[in-house]
């Protein structure tokens, strides 16, 4: 089974994108879609109905959603493999700013929208400088100057990204991203890792203590002066 | 490869087939520089399809199957992939600058991305052929989004000609009242330019040296005009010189009473 991991800021296209490479995929393989999301997602039912392919999601609540992809990653290839799909798609809630939840193995894709800003591939941290492929959507709406730029921004973040421009509405451009899907090898589950360091110090805030201070928590936590991190607790 | 180095002499589009799968009816439309080519036909009958066909250089793998070739041969990737390599630029009713700055500023941000030297000369150039399109001036210290429909496609296609040096400039349903459509004819032509435009504009439409009939997903015939509208043709020019004078005469808050005296010296 192969895997693809798609990232990005909330509307940015993922799902759109999504479609199109599903679209494309179940001319010869099956496909499942695994959606994370914080309090709400519609992507399982709506990809269920358009496609009739095996489709989950999961809420991350007060839990990083990149966090919970990765607890849940395993069960997920499991549950796919189950299915007997060639294929599973992961598609994040792309919240959080520090983590990213590309693994080794599979295919990391970050989806920008070419109308959220030029500076944005700049923000976007290791959410774009840890992914193999960024897909640029909304093209259709923006104007030639604004399209180059924000190409030199990723650029910027990464020389040697694979950028791959999209009207995901209408599909163009998107058999530039399926060469590089069709060129994939099938995943090693025992070998499966995050690519980046995620900020895995989970602390109370992280799981949702909502008290200010640090006198009020535990796990990793940081005073005013003195700008190093602490470890209260067992 | 710089955009100077695209030495295109012509473009030309293969058939593919009709939205009913049988095969389209034409030979190939072959489009050379300081050509212009308008596409007309009802709402749905394919003319932004064969547009995109254009922009993504089609080889079968659109929805119309048509293959569209530069210099006879496949163009290279870049020209599909990377907008600064592409030779065409692309303009449709939804292109937007988003951007929140003045003129002179969004066009040397998008010069300095194209690493091309004396930035301000190009900007001023750009902003000077803009205003050739346009009645009402564009200044370079105004914001992008205070600009008009009209002073934005003028801004549009003169970075098109001037910035990108793009020798294909596609124009999908652009037709903003206070383009001076004749100027932007004009300027294609100055410049050796190949303009594709979308249009349901009768002026635009007459006046480009083909015209490409679409239904049903599929071009119907092309026209070349040999003279015989030349006189309708010259009739609604003059008519639309009038509806320029009388616009800008009511958006400045004048009487439009003695119009009519001005319509003669106007053509
Ligand atoms: N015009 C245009 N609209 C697009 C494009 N890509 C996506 N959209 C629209 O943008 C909106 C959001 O797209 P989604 O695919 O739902 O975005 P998402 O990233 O999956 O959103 P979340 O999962 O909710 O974070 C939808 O209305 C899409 O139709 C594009 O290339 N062009
Ligand atoms: N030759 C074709 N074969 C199949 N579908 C087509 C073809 N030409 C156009 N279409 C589809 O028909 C719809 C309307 O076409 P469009 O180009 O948007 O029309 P127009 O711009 O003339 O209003 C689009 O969804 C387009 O993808
Ligand atoms: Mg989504
Ligand atoms: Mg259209
Ligand atoms: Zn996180």
């Amino acid at each position: 089974m192969k895997l693809l991991i798609i990232a990005g800021p909330p509307s940015a296209g993922k799902t759109t994108v999504a479609r199109q490479v599903i679209r494309h995929l179940l001319l010869k393989s099956k496909v499942s879609y695994f959606k994370i999301d914080v309090v709400r997602a519609f992507e399982d039912e709506e990809l269920k109905k358009e496609f009739g392919i095996p489709t989950r999601k999961v809420y991350s609540g007060d839990l990083c959603p990149d966090h919970t992809g990765i607890m849940v990653l395993g069960d997920a290839i499991d549950w796919a493999e189950k299915n007997g799909s060639d294929f599973l798609i992961m598609e994040s809630a792309g919240l959080c700013l520090r983590c990213s939840p590309y693994t080794t193995e599979g295919l990391g894709i970050v989806v920008l929208s070419a109308i959220s800003g030029t500076n944005t591939p700049l923000k976007m941290g290791p959410m774009v400088s840890l992914a193999d492929v960024a897909v640029v959507t909304k093209i259709d709406l923006i104007s030639q100057a604004e399209r180059e730029v924000f190409r030199e921004k990723i650029k910027e973040v990464s020389k040697s990204m694979d950028i791959v421009e999209m009207n995901a509405v209408q599909g163009t451009g998107v058999q530039y991203l399926m060469r590089t899907i069709d060129s994939l090898s099938d995943i090693d589950k025992d070998k499966i890792e995050l690519r980046g360091m995620a900020p895995l110090g989970v602390c109370t805030v992280c799981i949702g203590k909502k008290d200010i201070g640090w006198q009020n928590h535990f796990g990793v936590i940081r005073k005013l002066d003195g700008a190093d991190y602490l470890y209260r607790g067992d | 490869m710089d955009p100077e180095d695209i030495d295109i002499r012509e473009i030309r589009i293969l058939p593919g087939t009709k939205k009913n799968g049988e095969k389209e009816g034409y030979d190939n439309i072959v489009i050379v520089p300081g050509e212009t080519i308008s596409i007309v036909g009802p709402t749905g009958s394919g003319k932004s399809a064969l547009i995109n066909d254009i922009e993504m250089f089609a080889r079968k793998d659109t929805v119309t199957g048509r293959t569209v070739l530069v210099n006879g041969a496949h163009p290279p990737e870049e020209y599909v992939r990377d907008p600064s390599k592409k030779p065409i630029a692309s303009i449709t009713q939804n292109t937007k600058c988003l951007a929140d700055l003045p003129v002179s500023e969004f066009l040397e941000m998008h010069i300095k991305a194209r690493k091309m030297g004396d930035v301000e000369d190009v900007a001023l150039k750009t902003i000077e052929l803009a205003n050739e399109f346009v009645g009402e001036k564009i200044s370079g210290d105004v914001k992008i989004t205070g600009l008009s429909g009209g002073q934005t496609r003028a801004l549009m296609i003169a970075d098109a000609v001037v910035i990108s040096n793009s020798p294909i400039i596609l124009l999908d349903e652009v037709e903003n009242a206070g383009i001076y459509k004749d100027k932007v004819i004009e300027c294609v032509k100055r410049f050796r330019k190949a303009v594709v435009f979308v249009t349901h504009d009768p002026l635009i439409s007459l006046m480009c040296d083909k015209r490409v009939v679409m239904s049903n997903g599929a071009v119907e015939k092309v026209i070349k005009p040999n003279g015989e509208e030349k006189s309708t043709l010259k009739e609604i020019m003059q008519t639309d010189r009038r509806i320029d004078i009388v616009r800008e005469k009511i958006r400045s808050g004048e009487s439009i009473a003695d119009c009519w005296q001005l319509f003669g010296q106007a053509c």
